[in-house]
């Protein structure tokens, strides 16, 4: 398997890839580029590169200002606070009007480095999905992080949120992969049960397809890099296909990816459904294995979700 | 800008009193709306779109034209005014405020309403994307100005005072805050009784000038020191400027001046006639039963 680079790492390196291309490009941080990985713009390219302090607030203001002179701001700071701290100025100077804003959520979900409650972010989807005008991305892999935020300067002209994790965990696409907004990706054909993921939880759902297969059972993977706008027809193929559907998502299941698939679904096609993920709860700080096992979003979770619903 | 002769600052005082006019004729006619604040800030729209900002009316979308944003956005209907007697769009819109498909919404939409530059209404939040705006104009080299009015009720926000800091640290010279230092807010103005009213903020010179703003006081409805206080804004170097306004909330009808009630009361087919007599404009009351 070839070296994953942690998700932060290539969303520095992506900027700075961009803003070569880009003169319209740049950063705000909000005193975290070194955790966040916009120092590596910090370090290439200073002059597009801009220090707004502990101050998400303003950060969302001034990120506004510059998209309405045609800069593509990128704001950068934890998830917990971009999808937080700063609500109210996104959905006012930056959602409504419809700028092209990409705020961007660092450190997402539970694995944040030992930080726990206060740094974990496990609301953002919910919150983001449920604005006007609002893109909503979670890749899965290192890959991924750099194709979306391709997409998110050229194909979009509009607000965004995109969702990193903090620590390396494994790659799934390789150059050749294609990323679309708004479009899932079948990574796995069965007709047993559908497993459908996003961000990282993509990868856990891959193991837990091969957890599966080892016990005959043939699992569909769909993943879901875009939870808004989302793709309803990939959703509903996978329940046609399989009968029963289970969500996985490193983040809430209320009002997230499994939200999200059982309105879906609920509407156009009702089917049997588990959602994989936090269970209405606040976290703790620990290392990932630990969390992810104690608050139940290891690919041996998702696997027996899948199975509770063959019973 | 031009040079303000006698005979100019005449007419910008006469634009004003009939843009007061209009702002409570349409309050009148949506049946909702502030008319306090709107008063407060009208001299100073005049003065901004009338005789200050680098304008067009027929390209509201200009890309060198000097930017302004209503951070206090509750005053929205006199600047609705203040664009229409300027020419960006009709008269006889402002009778459309707050109805439904309206381009006049309560408050600044700014994909609605040709000649906003920002959306606002949200207190507090207008400072931060004029300071967005000024970063923007230095890299790209353009020499157009941002102007921002803030409220002093919305001075109670934390994020003014995140944009204060960062603005200063960012040296934003073309950056020019104005505060309308009216000391009245919806529940809560000076000499209020009852120690549980928060008044607005007290001593604002001091405080943004510890901001490392540079700051003029003016009176907010003198047009011609208004006027030399933005010139010195605008040849200041190194630094935004603030330029705090003192005004009177209601100003220019005798019976709402520092009358906290109405921040946002609707004026009585009565009030409405004696509020135009004071302002010498009786005239659009005729009119304004057909329309403009």
């Amino acid at each position: 398997m070839t070296t994953t680079k942690a998700q932060r790492v290539v969303f520095g390196e992506t900027l700075v890839e961009l803003i070569d291309q880009n003169p319209r490009v740049l950063v705000l941080d909000g005193d975290l580029a070194n955790s966040t990985r916009a120092d590596i713009v910090a370090n290439a390219r200073p002059e597009r590169f801009f220090e707004m302090g502990i101050a998400e607030q303003n950060m969302a203001g001034v990120a506004a200002g510059l998209a309405t002179l045609g800069f593509i701001p990128f704001i950068s700071t934890f998830a917990a606070f971009s999808a937080k701290r700063d609500l109210d100025q996104i959905r006012v100077v930056i959602a409504q009007p419809g700028l092209h804003v990409i705020i961007t959520g660092a450190y997402s979900g539970i694995l944040t480095g030992k930080t726990g409650k206060t740094h974990q972010s496990v609301e953002d989807i919910t919150i983001f999905r449920a604005m006007p005008n609002m893109t909503v991305i979670a890749p899965a892999d290192d890959v991924e992080v750099r194709k979306a935020m391709y997409a998110l300067v050229y194909d979009l002209d509009g607000p965004a949120y995109l969702r990193l994790t903090r620590d390396p965990y494994k790659t799934i696409f390789d150059d050749s992969y294609r990323f679309q907004i708004g479009k899932g990706v079948v990574l796995a054909d069965g007709e047993d049960v559908a497993l459908i993921g996003t961000g990282e939880q993509t990868v856990r759902c891959l193991e837990a397809a091969d957890l599966l297969a080892a016990e005959g059972i043939h699992a569909y993977v769909l993943h879901l890099p875009t939870i808004k706008p989302l793709d309803e027809q990939a959703i509903i193929y996978a329940a046609q296909r399989t009968g029963r559907v289970v969500t996985a998502e490193d983040h809430t299941i209320l009002g997230g990816l499994g939200g999200a698939v059982a309105e879906t679904l609920g509407e156009h096609y009702p089917t049997p459904m588990k959602r994989v993920g936090w269970r209405d709860v606040y976290g703790e700080s620990a290392d990932n294995n630990a969390l992810l096992e104690k608050y139940g979003l290891t690919p041996r979770h998702i696997a027996e979700a899948a199975k509770a619903l063959m019973r | 800008m031009k040079p303000l002769t006698p005979q100019r600052l005449q007419e910008l005082k006469e634009i004003a009193a009939r843009v007061r006019a209009r702002v409570l004729l349409a309050v009148h006619h949506a049946g909702a709306g502030h008319v306090g604040g709107p008063l407060s800030c009208a001299d100073m729209l005049v003065a901004l779109y009338f005789h200050i900002l680098n304008i067009d009316p027929d390209r509201p979308n200009w890309e060198d034209r000097d930017r302004f944003i209503l951070s206090k956005g509750h005053s929205t209907i006199a600047l609705y005014t203040v664009l229409a007697e300027r020419g960006y769009f009709p008269l006889e819109e402002l009778f459309t405020f707050d109805a439904i498909d309206s381009r006049m919404q309560g408050h600044p939409d700014m994909t609605k309403t040709p000649g906003i530059d920002m959306s606002s209404g949200s207190l507090g939040q207008g400072l931060s994307p004029g300071l967005g705006m000024a970063l923007g104009a230095r890299l790209l080299g353009k020499s157009f100005r941002t102007y921002v009015i803030l409220g002093d009720g919305e001075s109670q926000e934390g994020q003014v005072w995140e944009a204060a800091f960062v603005a200063a640290r960012y040296r934003l010279d073309n950056l020019t805050a104005i505060l309308d230092y009216n000391g009245l807010q919806q529940y809560g103005w000076r000499n209020a009784p009852g120690e549980h009213m928060l008044t607005p903020i007290e001593n604002p010179a001091q405080k943004w000038q510890a901001f490392g703003w540079h700051v003029i006081e003016t009176d907010g409805h003198d047009m011609a020191a208004f006027i030399a206080a933005v010139e010195e804004a605008k040849s200041t170097h190194g630094k935004p400027t603030i330029i705090i306004a003192h005004t009177v909330k209601g100003r220019g009808v005798s019976f709402m001046e520092d009358q906290y009630e109405w921040h946002a009361r609707v004026p009585t087919q009565e009030e409405l006639s004696v509020a135009l007599a004071e302002l010498g404009q009786s005239d659009l009351l005729a009119v304004s039963q057909g329309g403009n």
